[in-house]
C-alpha cells in the first residue's frame, strides 16, 4: 500500500516511454518489503516520500527543495550537493536528500559486477535512486543524509577504488565521446586523454580554487557527440590535416545502390535512389569535391573537415592519417551574459602522451583566469571582457586567420606603445614649433 | 535501524584516508571485442532502428543494441539492466551521452535475441522498460536536468515533461523517417545544466516574476553585495526596510529591469522566484552542435511561454509535435531543423509551424541583439 496518494504522477505511468514514476514506485515497494533484510541507513520510506513531495510539486507547480546547504566530505570542496526538503514534517524520509557525484569511467563502459556493487552500496546508504548519468557525466547518487556522506566516500575509496566528481567552482568531471573504442571517426583516443587529465588535475577537481566552474570535454571528431563546442570551457575536437582516404570501389558501390548512404540512418523513408551529386558533392560547404567519370575527387586543401561526406559514405571515405585535435575555448550556457560557443584557439595540435603541449595551453589559461577572472565569471566571459588578443598573449599563441570568422569591421585598434615607431612620449613644445596655438 | 560503519572513524577523519584517486580506468570495463579492436574500426551500419554493427579491420564485428533510458533510475532497474547484460553480453554494458544504454554482442543472432528480450520487459504501469531505438535520422532520448525531483531553482519539472514528450515522439524514437537526426533537450531553468541552448528543439523552464524579498531573513541568510553583484542587469540595489518596527538591511529590485534569470536566488535563498502562474516553458528551436555542412548554431526562441500543465504538459507536447511534423514534411534530406528554418526563412518557419510571432521573440538583450534584426530588403511576404 503506497504511503502517499499520487493521482497526478500516476498519469505518467501509461504510454510507451519508460515511466520514471513506475520505477520510483517499484523501488518504494522493494524497500517496504525489504526481502533481503537490509539494515537501511537512511529512512526506508525515502522513495515513498519522494513520490509524495513530487506529487505536491505537480499540484503546486513549484519545487519543494530548499536552496543547497554546505555539506561535503572532509578535505573536498565538491562532489556533494546538499539538498533539504522544505516540507520535512510531511515528508521526513527526504528531509535530508543530498546528492553525491561519482566520477564515471571515461566512455561510460561498465562491468555489471561494478554496477551491482554500486547498487548495493546505494541501497544500504542512500535512497536507491540515481541518475545514469548527470548532464556533466557523473554517476549521480541521489538522496542521502549527512552522516552517510563520509561512510559512502570511505566505501568508494576503500572498496571501489573510486573517487567523487566535481561540483562548485572546480574543474568539473571531464567527459568524452565513445571515441576510438567503437567509432571509426575518432581522430584521437578520447578516453585516454580524458582519464589522464582527470587524474592529472585531481586537486583542481576536488578543491575549489577557480572563479567559477570549468569544464573539459573531448569529442573525437567534428560531429561533436558530447557537445563540447557548446558547453565546455575547453573543448577538444579531433581533426586531421592531410587527406580524406577514398576507396573508389566503395564510392561506386554507394552510387550503384549496393551500400546504404549514411550507414542506413535514413532507412525509415523512401528518399529515392542515392544521388552522389545531390547528396554529397552539392552539399559540400566548400565545394571542394567533384564526381566525374565514376571517380570522386576531393580538393583536400580546401576541405574544412565538416564530416558530411564521411558521414554519408563511411565505407568509402575515412578520416585522414595525420590526426590531432583543435582546441576551442569559452563555451557556456546563457547564464549570465548570454550563451557562447567555443572559439577556436589552437587549430591543430598532435595528441601524444604525456600531452605536455596541451597541458601548457590549459595551465596558461588557468593562470590568467585565476588571476583576472571575477567571482562567477566563466572563461568565455573573461575572454570577451579582456579580448581575444589577451588570450593569445597569455597562451603565447600566434594570431592566424583561422582564429576569426572575419577581420574586425572597425579600425579601433588598441595599438601598444612598442608597436608604434617612436613610442607615445612626445614633446608638446616640439609640436607647437610647427603648429601654432 | 542500526548504524553500520564503513570503517570510517569520525574522531580521526584522516586515519587511512584515501583521496584524489579519480575514476576507475576505462579499459577495465571494455568488452574484449572493444579492447581488441580499439582504433581499428572501419565502418558502421544501422541494421534497423536501435541496432548497429561496427566492423573492424581485423574482421571482428560488434553489434550494439541501443535502449532508451530515463536518466533517473532506481537500483532495482539498474540491477535488471545488469541481469540482461549478464545473460546476453558477458556482463558488459555502457551508457551514451544522451542517457541511452548500449548492449554489445558479437553476432547478429545474439543481437536479435537480446532485442526480443528487451522488448518483452514492461513496467507494472504498462510502459516499456527498455525500448530499442534512438539511432539515425530519428529522435533519440531527451537529455534533461533534475526538475522538481531534486533541484531548488526549477521553473518546470524535468522527468515529467520528458516522459510526456517522449510518449508523443515515441514513433520517431523507433523509426528513422526524418530528414536528419533531431535532438530534443530539456533544462528546467536558465542555468541550463544540459546543453539545451544548441538543440534542434529545447524545452526550457522559465520564471516570469521577479524575486520575492524575504526581508526578515535576507541580511541574515545572504551576503547582500554578492546578491547585488549577481544581477546581470543591475536591477538589484541595497535598501533599508522597516520590518516590525526595526530597520533592516535588505535589497530592492527594479522589476522592469529583471529578466528572471534567478541568479540572485542562486546567491541568496531569501530571493525566491518560483510561482505557479509565473513559471512555465520556453520552446527554442534550430540549434546544433555538429559542424556538419553548417556551423554549430544556438537554438532560437520560437515560443516565449507555455504554462506548466502537469502531469502531461499537453500544450508543450502539441507544440513540439507540430514543429517535428512540419520539419519532417518540408525539410530536405540531411537538413537539420535549424538549417531548414534558415533556408526557408524564419518568417516562413512561423507560418508553416502555425506559431504566433510576438515581440518577446525579438532580441533586446545586449549588443548581440542587433545582429538578429534584419539589415536587408531580402525577406519573404
Amino acid at each position: 500500500m503506497a504511503k502517499h496518494k499520487t493521482p497526478l504522477l500516476d498519469q505518467l505511468e501509461s504510454g510507451p516511454w519508460p515511466s520514471f514514476v513506475s520505477d520510483l514506485k517499484q523501488e518504494a515497494e522493494a524497500r517496504a518489503k525489504n526481502e533481503n533484510n537490509i539494515e537501511y541507513q537512511i529512512p526506508a520510506d525515502v522513495c515513498d516520500d519522494l513520490l509524495g513531495v513530487l506529487e505536491l510539486s505537480f499540484k503546486h507547480g513549484k519545487t519543494h527543495w530548499k536552496h543547497g546547504g554546505i555539506v561535503g566530505v572532509f578535505g573536498y570542496g565538491g562532489g556533494v550537493i546538499g539538498r533539504y526538503c522544505d516540507q520535512p514534517e510531511a515528508f521526513p524520509g527526504v528531509a535530508h536528500f543530498h546528492t553525491m557525484r561519482v566520477n564515471q569511467p571515461a566512455g561510460k563502459f561498465y562491468k555489471t559486477d561494478y554496477l551491482k556493487k554500486i547498487c548495493d552500496l546505494w541501497e544500504l546508504r542512500g535512497s536507491g535512486l540515481t541518475n545514469m548519468h548527470g548532464s556533466t557525466g557523473d554517476i549521480i547518487l541521489l538522496g542521502t543524509t549527512t552522516p552517510q556522506l563520509e561512510e559512502v566516500f570511505y566505501e568508494l575509496t576503500h572498496n571501489f577504488n573510486q573517487d567523487l566528481g566535481g561540483s562548485g567552482s572546480n574543474l568539473r568531471t571531464p567527459a568524452d565521446c565513445i571515441g576510438q573504442a567503437r567509432c571509426e571517426y575518432a581522430c584521437y583516443d578520447t578516453q585516454a586523454i580524458c582519464h589522464t587529465f582527470t587524474q592529472e588535475y585531481q586537486d583542481e577537481l576536488h578543491r575549489p580554487a577557480f572563479p567559477y566552474k570549468f569544464k573539459f570535454k573531448f569529442d573525437g571528431c567534428p560531429n561533436c557527440c558530447v557537445a563540447s563546442i557548446a558547453r565546455s570551457d575547453m573543448s577538444f575536437i579531433g581533426t586531421w590535416r592531410d587527406e580524406i582516404r577514398i576507396d573508389q570501389a566503395a564510392v561506386k558501390a554507394y552510387v550503384g545502390g549496393e551500400l546504404m548512404p549514411n550507414a542506413g540512418a535514413h532507412a525509415g523513408r523512401d528518399w529515392g535512389a542515392f544521388d552522389i551529386n545531390k547528396e554529397v558533392v552539392d552539399l559540400c560547404p566548400t565545394s571542394c569535391m567533384r564526381y566525374e567519370g565514376g571517380k570522386l575527387e576531393i580538393n583536400n586543401k580546401e576541405c574544412t573537415r565538416c564530416m558530411h561526406c564521411i558521414n554519408v559514405m563511411p565505407r568509402a571515405l575515412r578520416i585522414g592519417n595525420d590526426r590531432g585535435l583543435s582546441i576551442l575555448v569559452g563555451a557556456k550556457a546563457p547564464i549570465l551574459d548570454g550563451a557562447q560557443m567555443g572559439s577556436l584557439l589552437v587549430p591543430f595540435i598532435k595528441v601524444e602522451e604525456p600531452y605536455d603541449e596541451i597541458k601548457e595551453v590549459i595551465e596558461n589559461i588557468w593562470d590568467w583566469w585565476m588571476e583576472e577572472g571575477k567571482n562567477r565569471e566563466r572563461l568565455g566571459e573573461l575572454i570577451r571582457r579582456q579580448g581575444f588578443q589577451k588570450l593569445l598573449e597569455v597562451t603565447n599563441i600566434k594570431p592566424v586567420p583561422q582564429h576569426v570568422q572575419a577581420p574586425r569591421t572597425n579600425p579601433y585598434i588598441f595599438w601598444k606603445e612598442d608597436e608604434v615607431e617612436g613610442g607615445f612620449t612626445r614633446d608638446i613644445e616640439e609640436f607647437r614649433k610647427d603648429h601654432k596655438r | 535501524m542500526a548504524f553500520i560503519s564503513s570503517g570510517y572513524n569520525p574522531a580521526k577523519p584522516m586515519e587511512n584516508r584515501i583521496t584524489d584517486i579519480g575514476p576507475r580506468k576505462y579499459d577495465e570495463f571494455y568488452p574484449p571485442v572493444i579492447a581488441k579492436n580499439k582504433g581499428k574500426w572501419l565502418y558502421h551500419e544501422i541494421l534497423e532502428p536501435g541496432v548497429l554493427v561496427h566492423v573492424s579491420e581485423t574482421g571482428d564485428e560488434v553489434y550494439t543494441v541501443r535502449v532508451g533510458g530515463c536518466r533517473f533510475m532506481s537500483v532495482t532497474h539498474i540491477r535488471e539492466m545488469c541481469e540482461i547484460a549478464d545473460k546476453h553480453c558477458n556482463g558488459y554494458l555502457r551508457f551514451t551521452t544522451r542517457n541511452n544504454i548500449e548492449y554489445m554482442v558479437d553476432t547478429k543472432d545474439k543481437a536479435m535475441a537480446l532485442k526480443k528480450d528487451l522488448d518483452s520487459r514492461k513496467f507494472a504501469g504498462g510502459s516499456y522498460k527498455f525500448p530499442v531505438g534512438g539511432t539515425g535520422a530519428g529522435i533519440t532520448n531527451i537529455i534533461h536536468t533534475q526538475g522538481w525531483i531534486h533541484c531548488h531553482t526549477p521553473a518546470t519539472d524535468a522527468s515529467g515533461p520528458v516522459k510526456a514528450a517522449m510518449d508523443v515522439l515515441f514513433d520517431d524514437f523507433k523509426n528513422m523517417r526524418l530528414p536528419a537526426h533531431l535532438r530534443v533537450s530539456l533544462a528546467c531553468c536558465l542555468n541550463m545544466c544540459g546543453a539545451v541552448h544548441c538543440s534542434d528543439i529545447a524545452i526550457l523552464g522559465y520564471h516570469r516574476k521577479p524575486p520575492l524579498l524575504d526581508h526578515e531573513y535576507l541580511d541574515k541568510m545572504c551576503e547582500i553585495p554578492l546578491a547585488i553583484a549577481a544581477c546581470p542587469t543591475a536591477a538589484i540595489k541595497p535598501s533599508k526596510v522597516e520590518f516590525k518596527g526595526e530597520k533592516l538591511n535588505s535589497v530592492a529590485v527594479k522589476n522592469e529591469r529583471c529578466m528572471f534569470c534567478g541568479n540572485c536566488y542562486t546567491m541568496c535563498p531569501s530571493m525566491p522566484l518560483a510561482d505557479k502562474e509565473g513559471d512555465g516553458i520556453v520552446i527554442m528551436v534550430g540549434g546544433k552542435v555538429s559542424n556538419r555542412i553548417s556551423d554549430p548554431k544556438f537554438s532560437k526562441v520560437a515560443v516565449a511561454f507555455i504554462p506548466n500543465e502537469p502531469p502531461r504538459w499537453p500544450k508543450t507536447t502539441d507544440c513540439i509535435k507540430k514543429i517535428v511534423e512540419t520539419y519532417a514534411k518540408d525539410a530536405n534530406k540531411y537538413e537539420r531543423l535549424g538549417e531548414w528554418a534558415e533556408r526557408i526563412g524564419w518568417e516562413r518557419f512561423f507560418e508553416k509551424c502555425e506559431l504566433e510571432f510576438t515581440h518577446h521573440l525579438i532580441d533586446d538583450f545586449r549588443d548581440s541583439a542587433y545582429y538578429t534584426w534584419r539589415q536587408t530588403t531580402n525577406f519573404k511576404f
